[in-house]
C-alpha cells in the first residue's frame, strides 16, 4: 500500500482556492521554459488546447494522435453545446449556480474544488474561443446566443448549430496549427502510444507505434500529458468513434497510475436503436429533440401494431407519468433507465424490442411541420438515412447507448496522476463530473483543462525537474520498448482462427448485459467469471494476420481489444464494490421503493481508485474521501 | 443482398495496386457501407487473407476520416459521408467500384487509405487567428451580425475529408482552402491576418501540388458539409486583393 | 511588371490572367461581330468600315498587337494550368463519373483548341487571303476605286458550303467556350455571390447564344442567297 491519494486541494474558501493556487504555483521563467519538453498524447479538445497553450508559453511540445490528423479526434462529434456561467441572459446564472448544478448533476461524487474551478474558468473559455474565430450562434443584435440544455433551468449553453464540438475542436486545432507553424509543437499523427516510460518513478516519456510503418519508437520528455479520451468502447457498441480506446490510460494504469471510478459510465437516452448484428456503432440523436417530443411505449406487452394504430389510451407516456415536473426532459441517466425498464417489461418497440418511441406528432400538430423541420431538419434527415424511416410521419425509435465515461485516471488538483510527471486531461481523467455528466459539460471540461488549468499547474511539477530529462538511451526506455515489442510479437504469434472484432463484440455484449445501465451483484459476479475465459480464448485463438512493419488494422485492434478485455474486468470489479446507486452507476439492489437510485453517502461518498498489482493479481482499491463543505448532500429529485 | 465489389488493393506506396474482385454476400440493407466492408473483411480474415485497409473513425459523418470513391464518386451516392451511406441505396447484384481518393497530394498508404496531411500543412500555413490564451476580451465585446456569423459557420462546417480534391478533375483543393478563408474573413476576429492568411495558404496549396479551379463544381456536388462553391470566389477575390496590396 | 510576375507565379494569379485576357478577347469577339453584321447593311457600308480601319493603321496595329498578346497569354497561361492540373492527379480513376460538371466546362480544352485552329484558318482566309487566289483580285468597281471589296470576298468565301460549315461549327464551339468562360470570369474575380451564382450561368448562355446567332447569321444568309 505505497500509493497515496493526496488531492492537493488548496486551503481557504472555495471561491478563492483557484486564485490562491495560481498565485502559489511555481513559475518557470521564459528562458527556462524552452528547456522543458512536454509530450501530449491525444489531440481532442483537452490535448489540442493543452499542446497549443503550452507551446505558446514556450515549452517544447511533442504531440501525438492515432488518427490521420489532429482534427479528427472524437470531441468533434459533440453536438449540443458548451456551458459557461456568463449569465448573458440575465436569468440568474452564476459561477456558483453552475458549480452547484454540476455537483448535483454528478450525484455528489465529484470534488467541490475542482468543479468550482471548472465553473470559474468556463467564462474565459467562451471569450477565448470567440477570439479564435469559433462561429458561435448569434442573435440578430450581434450578441452570443444561448439555449437551455440537458434539463438546466438557465440558458447557459453556447452553441454552433448542432456542431459545437466540431467548431470548438477546430478552434483548438487552429491554435495547435499556429504553434506547429511556429515550431513550438511537433505533431505526429497516425502514431499510437503503447506505453508510458517511468524513470525513477517519474513519467519521462512514452513508446509509440507508427501505424503506417510499424516503427516502435521512444520519446523522452520532462513530463507526459495524456488526453486520450474515454473508455466507452469497452461496450463495443457506443456513440464513441471506432478508434476510441482505453489503451493509453490502461497501460499507464499497468505502470502504476490509479484508475478512479471506472464503473461510472453515462448512457445517453436518445440514440438510434441497434438494427442488427452487423452494427458497428451507435448514433446519437441530439438530446434537444426531447424538447419537442413525447416518449412512449405501448401499454400492453407485445403490442406489435404500427404506432399510428395504437390509440392514445393504450400508450404509456412513462416519463410524463413518472416525473410530472420534468417529464420528457428528465436527466440522462433517469431517462435511460426508464427506457430500459419498459423494454425489460416486454413493451419495447422495433427489432428485438429494444426501443421506445420519440413522437413528434403533437408538436407537428401544434407548430407545423415546417417549424419542426427548421429546428431539427438535419437530425430527421440523419435518422432517415440510417433507418430509412420518415420521422415526420411516424415516431422515431430511440434507445439508450453508452456515450461518455466519467471515470478515468485519478488526478490531483494539478491534474497530475499519482505517477509524478504524468498529467491526465479531459475525459481521460476522473475529476469533474462525479458519477454523471451534465449535457454541454464535457466540452467545457476538456477546454478548461487544456487552455486554463494545465498551463498553470504544470509548473509545480516541472520547476524542480530542470535538467532531469533522461535520453531515450536510458535503460528504462530500452526495457519499455522491449515490452512493447514483446507484446506485438505475442499477438502475431497467436495465429488463431477467430477475428479480433468478434472478441470485442462478445466482450461488449457481456459488459452491456452485466455492467450496463443496471448492474447487480449477481450480474457482475457472472461477468467477472466469464471475462477471464474470454481473455484466455483471445490469447489462444485470435486471428491477427500480417506483420508489424506495415499498416495492419488487425494488429491495431488487437492491442486495443486486449486492453479492453483487462479493463472490463476492472470496471465490473469497481461496480461490484460500490454498493450504492449513484448517477451513471445503478445497482439494482440499491434503489428506493419507487425505483430511483439510492446513494449511500455514509459509506460511499468517496472516490475509488484502483492500483494495479500485476497480472492475475487482484488490484487494490484505494479511497479518497469526498468532503463537502459548501453544498448539502441531497437526494436528486426530478419528480 | 449480394454485391460484386471491385476494390483497389495496394500494399503500400512503393508497390503497384490493382482492382480486385470480391463477392459480398448476404449483406443486410440496414448495413452502412463501412459495415458492409467490415463484413467483407471478416470473410477475408476467415479465409486467411488480410483485410482491406480503409480510413474511418467517428462513423457519424463529422470527423472527416472516412473517404472512398464509390462508383467514381467520392463518398458515393451518400448525401454526406461514406460512413453515412446505407446499403439500401444499392441494388441487389450491383457491381460497385471502390477506389481511394486519388490525388498526387494524397499519397496512398495502403489499399483505400491515403495520406491527407497536405491539408494539415495548408492549415498550418495560416488557417488560424493568432489569439493568446488569457488575452481575450469578453465574448460579447465585439458584436457580430447574425448573417456574418451564419456565413462563417456555413464555411467553417468543412470536415476536411478531401472529397473536393478527390472529385475535382484537377485535384484542386480550392473548396477546402476557400472554406477556411471565408470562415475567418467573415468574422471581425479574422480581419487582422486576413491578407497574410490567404497569401500563405494559397502558396502552400500550390506547393503541395494540388490543381486549380476550372469551375467544374464537382467539389460542391460531393461536399458532405455542403460548402458552397462561392467560397472559391471569395478565395480568388481575397487572394488577388492581398496580392495587389502586397506588391504595391 | 512585378505584379504580373507575382500573378504568374501562383495558380490563382494565372487564373486571373486567363480571365482578364479572356475578357479582352471577348471584347474583340463582340466588336468584330458588330463590324461583321454591317454585311446586312450592304456592300458599301461594310467596305467603308473596312476602309476606315485600314486608314487608321497605327491604332489598328496597336489593337492587333494587344489582341495577339492577350491571345498568346490566354493560351500559354491555360496550358501551364492544365499541365499543373494533369500533374495533380498522376493516377486516374478506373471508373470516373461527373455529378454536376457541365458539357461546356468539360470541353474547354477541345473547344479552345478548335477555336484556335479556326482563328488561324480564318486569318489566312480573310485577313492574309492566302487560301483563295480569287480574293487577291476582288476589288470594288465604281465609286471607291482601288479599295478592297470585303463584302464580295465574304460572300464568295461563304458560298463554299464546307467553309461555311466549318465556320458555323467553330463559332458554335466558341459560344460553348464563352458560356463557360463568361460565368467563370465572375468566379475567378470573386464577384460571385449566392444570388449571382444562380443567374450567372444563364447570363453566360444567353450572351454566347447571341454571339453564335450573330456570327452564324452571315454564312447562313450567304448560303440561303440573302447576301450575294
Amino acid at each position: 500500500m505505497s500509493l497515496k491519494l493526496d488531492s492537493k486541494i488548496p486551503s481557504g474558501p472555495l471561491e478563492q482556492k483557484w486564485e490562491r493556487h495560481k498565485f502559489e504555483s511555481k513559475l518557470i521563467n521564459p528562458a527556462n521554459k524552452r528547456k522543458f519538453e512536454v509530450i501530449v498524447v491525444g489531440t481532442g479538445l483537452a490535448g489540442a488546447s493543452a499542446a497549443a497553450t503550452l507551446g505558446e508559453l514556450g515549452y517544447k511540445v511533442t504531440a501525438f494522435c492515432f488518427q490521420d490528423s489532429p482534427r479528427r479526434a472524437h470531441s468533434i462529434a459533440a453536438q449540443g453545446g458548451i456551458n459557461a456561467a456568463k449569465n448573458y441572459q440575465n436569468d440568474g446564472d452564476s459561477v456558483h449556480r453552475l458549480f452547484y448544478d454540476t455537483i448535483k448533476g454528478g450525484d455528489f461524487r465529484a470534488r467541490e474544488a475542482n468543479v468550482h474551478r471548472l465553473a470559474e474558468v468556463s467564462v474565459s473559455i467562451i471569450d477565448h474561443c470567440v477570439a479564435l474565430g469559433v462561429p458561435f450562434a448569434r442573435e440578430y443584435g450581434g450578441l452570443l446566443d444561448n439555449r437551455s440544455f440537458g434539463g438546466a433551468q438557465v440558458s447557459r449553453t453556447f452553441y454552433a448549430r448542432g456542431q459545437t464540438g466540431q467548431q470548438l475542436l477546430l478552434g483548438a486545432y487552429s491554435a495547435l496549427n499556429r504553434q506547429i507553424a511556429a515550431g513550438s509543437v511537433q505533431m505526429h499523427s497516425r502514431m499510437e502510444m503503447l506505453d508510458v516510460v517511468l524513470v525513477d518513478g517519474h513519467a519521462k516519456g512514452i513508446v509509440t507505434r507508427n501505424l503506417v510503418t510499424g516503427e516502435i519508437k521512444s520519446w523522452a520528455a520532462d513530463c507526459v500529458i495524456m488526453a486520450t479520451g474515454g473508455y466507452g468502447n469497452v461496450f463495443y457498441l457506443s456513440t464513441n468513434a471506432k478508434g476510441s480506446n482505453v489503451t493509453a490510460t490502461f497501460r499507464a494504469y499497468r505502470r502504476g497510475a490509479a484508475f478512479a471510478n471506472p464503473c461510472y459510465t453515462q448512457i445517453h437516452p436518445t440514440c438510434i436503436p441497434v438494427a442488427g448484428d452487423h452494427q458497428s456503432k451507435l448514433t446519437l440523436m441530439s438530446e434537444s429533440l426531447r424538447n419537442d417530443a413525447r416518449v412512449w411505449v405501448p401499454k400492453n406487452k407485445g403490442d406489435s401494431r404500427p404506432p399510428s394504430q395504437i390509440p392514445d389510451s393504450e400508450r404509456d407516456y412513462y416519463l410524463e407519468r413518472k416525473y410530472p415536473s420534468f417529464g420528457n426532459l428528465a436527466p440522462r441517466d433517469i431517462s435511460s433507465r426508464s427506457a430500459k425498464e419498459v423494454c425489460d417489461e416486454g413493451r419495447g418497440v422495433g427489432p428485438g424490442g429494444l426501443g421506445v418511441y420519440l413522437d413528434f406528432a403533437d408538436s407537428i400538430k401544434r407548430l407545423g411541420e415546417l417549424k419542426i423541420r427548421e429546428r431539427y431538419g438535419n437530425l430527421f434527415d440523419m435518422y432517415h438515412q440510417i433507418t430509412g424511416e420518415n420521422a415526420y410521419q411516424m415516431p422515431m425509435r430511440i434507445f439508450p447507448a453508452v456515450h461518455y465515461t466519467m471515470g478515468g485516471l485519478w488526478v490531483d488538483y494539478n491534474l497530475m496522476s499519482n505517477i509524478p510527471g504524468l498529467f491526465v486531461l479531459g475525459e481521460a481523467n476522473f475529476s469533474d463530473h462525479g458519477a454523471n455528466r451534465l449535457g454541454a459539460s464535457a466540452l467545457m471540461q476538456g477546454l478548461a483543462d487544456g487552455y486554463f488549468v494545465i498551463p498553470y499547474t504544470i509548473g509545480n511539477y516541472l520547476a524542480p525537474e530542470n535538467g532531469k530529462r533522461p535520453t531515450t538511451d536510458h535503460p528504462a526506455f530500452k526495457q519499455t520498448e522491449a515490452d512493447v515489442r514483446a507484446q506485438i510479437n505475442r499477438f502475431l504469434a497467436i495465429k488463431g482462427k477467430r477475428s479480433v472484432e468478434s472478441f470485442h463484440r462478445e466482450l461488449g455484449l457481456l459488459m452491456w448485459d452485466h455492467c450496463g445501465m443496471a448492474r447487480s451483484e449477481k450480474s457482475l459476479t457472472r461477468a467477472l467469471n466469464r471475462i477471464p475465459a474470454l481473455r484466455q480464448e483471445f490469447w489462444e485463438n485470435a486471428n491477427i494476420p500480417g506483420d508489424n512493419e506495415s499498416l495492419n488494422v488487425s494488429l491495431e485492434q488487437a492491442g486495443r481489444v486486449a486492453d479492453f478485455l483487462d479493463f472490463g474486468e476492472l470496471m465490473c470489479l469497481d461496480a461490484l464494490k460500490r454498493n450504492e446507486s449513484c448517477g451513471g452507476h445503478f445497482r439494482e439492489e440499491y434503489q428506493t421503493p419507487e425505483g430511483e437510485a439510492q446513494r449511500d453517502d455514509e459509506h460511499f461518498a468517496h472516490v475509488a481508485a484502483w492500483e494495479y498489482q500485476g497480472e492475475n493479481t487482484a488490484p487494490v482499491r484505494h479511497v479518497e474521501p469526498l468532503i463537502y463543505e459548501n453544498v448539502k448532500l441531497a437526494t436528486r429529485s426530478y419528480k | 443482398m449480394n454485391l460484386h465489389l471491385k476494390v483497389w488493393r495496394q500494399r503500400n506506396s512503393e508497390t503497384k495496386g490493382r482492382l480486385v474482385d470480391y463477392e459480398a454476400r448476404n449483406i443486410p440493407e440496414d448495413c452502412s457501407f463501412l459495415e458492409m466492408l467490415d463484413l467483407v473483411n471478416q470473410d477475408l480474415l476467415s479465409r486467411g487473407d488480410e483485410p482491406i485497409a480503409f480510413d474511418h473513425d467517428c462513423r457519424e459523418g463529422i470527423c472527416g476520416m472516412c473517404s472512398l470513391t464509390i462508383n467514381g464518386v467520392p463518398h458515393g451516392p451518400s448525401e454526406t459521408t461514406t460512413c453515412q451511406l446505407y446499403m439500401r441505396k444499392f441494388k441487389d447484384g450491383e457491381t460497385i467500384y471502390i477506389e481511394p481518393f486519388r490525388a498526387g497530394a494524397f499519397p496512398l498508404l495502403r489499399d483505400l487509405a491515403v495520406n491527407r496531411s497536405a491539408f494539415d500543412r495548408i492549415q498550418q500555413a495560416g488557417g488560424f487567428v493568432s489569439a493568446h490564451v488569457g488575452a481575450a476580451q469578453d465574448g460579447n465585446a465585439i458584436l457580430v451580425p447574425k448573417t456574418d456569423a451564419d456565413r462563417a459557420m456555413e464555411a467553417a462546417a468543412c470536415i476536411g475529408c478531401g472529397a473536393c480534391v478527390a472529385a475535382c478533375p484537377n485535384a484542386s483543393a480550392m473548396l477546402f482552402v476557400g472554406a477556411k478563408v471565408t470562415h475567418l474573413a467573415s468574422l471581425p476576429q479574422g480581419q487582422p491576418e486576413r491578407e497574410r492568411r490567404v497569401l500563405a495558404m494559397v502558396k502552400r496549396m500550390d506547393e503541395e501540388g494540388f490543381g486549380n479551379c476550372s469551375n467544374y463544381l464537382e467539389c460542391e456536388a460531393v461536399c458532405p458539409a455542403e460548402i458552397p462553391a462561392t467560397v472559391i470566389g471569395q478565395l480568388n477575390r481575397d487572394y488577388s486583393v492581398a496580392l495587389v496590396k502586397d506588391t504595391l | 511588371m512585378n505584379l504580373l510576375l507575382k500573378f504568374w507565379s501562383s495558380s490563382i494569379g494565372k487564373k486571373w490572367l486567363v480571365a482578364l485576357t479572356g475578357l479582352a478577347l471577348l471584347g474583340f469577339v463582340v466588336a468584330h461581330l458588330v463590324g461583321n453584321l454591317q454585311m446586312f447593311a450592304g456592300a458599301s457600308k461594310i467596305n467603308a468600315y473596312a476602309e476606315f480601319l485600314h486608314q487608321n493603321e497605327k491604332p489598328l496595329w496597336i489593337a492587333r498587337i494587344g489582341l495577339i498578346a492577350c491571345f498568346v497569354l490566354h493560351i500559354v497561361a491555360t496550358l501551364t494550368l492544365v499541365k499543373m492540373n494533369r500533374a495533380a492527379r498522376p493516377q486516374s480513376y478506373a471508373l470516373n463519373r461527373h455529378v454536376q460538371a457541365k458539357i461546356s466546362t468539360r470541353t474547354m480544352a477541345f473547344s479552345g483548341l478548335t477555336v484556335l485552329s479556326f482563328v488561324v484558318f480564318h486569318l489566312l482566309h480573310y485577313t492574309l487571303r492566302v487560301t483563295d487566289p480569287r480574293f487577291r483580285t476582288v476589288e470594288e468597281k465604281g465609286e471607291l476605286q482601288n479599295v478592297f471589296d470585303v463584302y464580295h470576298m465574304v460572300v464568295l468565301g461563304f458560298q463554299n458550303p464546307l467553309i461555311s460549315a466549318f465556320y458555323i461549327f467553330s463559332v458554335g464551339l466558341l459560344a460553348l467556350h464563352l458560356s463557360h468562360g463568361v460565368s467563370s470570369v465572375f468566379q475567378t474575380f470573386g464577384l460571385e455571390s449566392k444570388r449571382s451564382a444562380q443567374w450567372m450561368p444563364t447570363a453566360g448562355k444567353i450572351l454566347s447564344a447571341l454571339i453564335f446567332a450573330g456570327y452564324a447569321s452571315i454564312p447562313t444568309a450567304v448560303l440561303m442567297g440573302v447576301l450575294k
